[in-house]
């Protein structure tokens, strides 16, 4: 092989960032931070958040999509993030995998929502060759019929941002929160939340998957770990961020819509 | 035969540049921008969409985030979003000035986008500030030969 034919061959460069327990809002704050203002590629992995917190998608409303009632009533943390996709209680049992890549480092991949959700569908496959019936499936990724990540995307000019919850582990009671969605996958097939998902740790260890995605990214790009402190090197100090804690007072106002809306379907009162 | 022919003269009629090689349709009067947003310019005033091979690719749009009225838009830069299979995906201005009208229907029926991207389905439109920017944008030919090289790299 030549120099220069070494040369074409050498993976682009990829910041790889480490947490655990890092609370998501704080998660997506940095996120966004780094697809908007900085030009490298990241993977950031975080074990686990530190609260139990709902994660809306740019869209999403919270009331069609949530209980409010016990949801203001217990105290709930609302977020809504700044890339696409629906809806999801993240704790301390969720592991979080971002990928961050400018268009030019994946060149086969063309930008939009399907070619990249592909890419990515690949990388997990590798990972979890030989672990369960792994899939990629209507843009879920799925043990079997079951899912266990949910993932979401922002695009720009020049660079995109895939992100995921998995569900190493739940409280089956968290998912009362959440209203099954009205937008859902057909393999969804109607059925509720603790019907439709799986834990991942029925498959694997968190140091296992975590090494495995660590490996598997590896062989994609020369990653480069990083600690959070040298994160303002790479991009912007300051931001202005679009994901945010949904307020009392606006989770009020969806509550008696939602009620409004419960009494003209039903012709009840009773939420 | 018959349908196509009766094809080709709707085509003309919409002056629309049809290809049965199965590309993305294109409008020849508009002006494209590379990340595949159209604008028609008439005198100052410019509407902005996105074009038949952006909503292609993009698949179903569930969700328009518009700007407010009165904002400025810069050529090039991101100004309002769409979400579709899980993504927003910025939605960039070709030209530059200040929103003077933004698609109102589209809150109610994003689909608009994917089902008549020249026409009901505009996004914005612009009291532009530089009206020579226009001549940095491709016509309907240069922009059908660039959506064909990118879909050939890939």
């Amino acid at each position: 092989m030549t120099v220069t034919q070494a040369r074409n061959v050498v993976p682009p460069l990829m910041n790889i960032l480490k947490f655990k327990g890092l609370p998501i809002l704080q998660q997506l704050h940095l996120e966004e931070r780094l697809f908007r203002s900085s030009s490298d590629n990241w993977c950031i992995i975080n074990d686990g958040t530190n609260a139990p917190t709902i994660v809306m998608g740019v869209s999403g409303k919270p009331s069609e999509l949530l209980e409010l009632k016990p949801v203001l009533q217990d105290k709930v943390p609302v977020v809504g993030r700044f890339t696409g996709g629906g809806t999801v209680i993240v704790d301390p049992g969720t592991i979080f995998v971002t990928f961050i890549c400018n268009k030019d480092a994946v060149p086969n991949v063309e930008p939009y929502p399907r070619p990249i959700m592909s890419w990515s569908g690949l990388i997990y496959e590798d990972v979890f060759r030989g672990i369960g019936d792994f899939h990629l499936r209507e843009n879920d990724y799925v043990f079997g019929n079951r899912k266990f990540g949910g993932n979401a995307q922002s695009i720009s000019k020049k660079r995109w941002i895939h992100h995921t919850s998995f569900l190493w582990d739940y409280d089956i009671r968290n998912m009362a929160y959440l209203k099954v969605p009205r937008r859902a996958p057909e393999y969804r097939s109607a059925r509720s939340h603790v019907e439709f998902v799986c834990h991942m740790k029925d498959y694997l260890s968190i140091p296992d998957f975590i090494g495995r995605t660590v490996k598997v990214v590896g062989t994609h790009f020369s990653l480069r770990p990083m600690q959070f402190e040298e994160v303002n090197i790479h991009a912007k100090t300051s931001f202005d961020h679009s994901s945010r804690l949904l307020t009392d007072t606006e989770l009020e106002a969806a509550l008696v819509s939602q009620k409004s809306l419960y009494r003209e379907d039903t012709g009840s009162s009773q939420v | 035969m018959a349908s196509r022919l009766w094809a080709s003269r709707a085509a003309s009629y919409l002056r629309l540049s049809v290809s049965y090689r199965g590309f993305a349709s294109v409008v020849k009067d508009l002006k494209y921008a590379d990340t595949h947003e159209w604008v028609k310019v008439e005198g100052t005033s410019a509407t902005i969409g996105i074009t038949d091979h952006a909503q292609d690719h993009l698949g179903d749009v569930v969700y328009v985030e518009l700007p407010e009225i009165g904002a400025s838009v810069t050529q090039g830069n991101s100004f309002g979003a769409v979400e579709s299979v899980k993504a927003t995906s910025d939605v960039n201005s070709p030209i530059s000035g200040k929103v003077v009208e933004v698609n109102e229907e589209l809150s109610n029926s994003p689909g608009l986008v994917n089902a008549s991207p020249y026409e009901n389905g505009w996004v914005i439109k612009v009291e532009m500030s530089n009206t020579g920017e226009v001549d940095s944008l491709m016509d309907s030919d240069r922009y059908s030969k660039f959506c064909e090289e990118e879909d050939a790299a890939h």
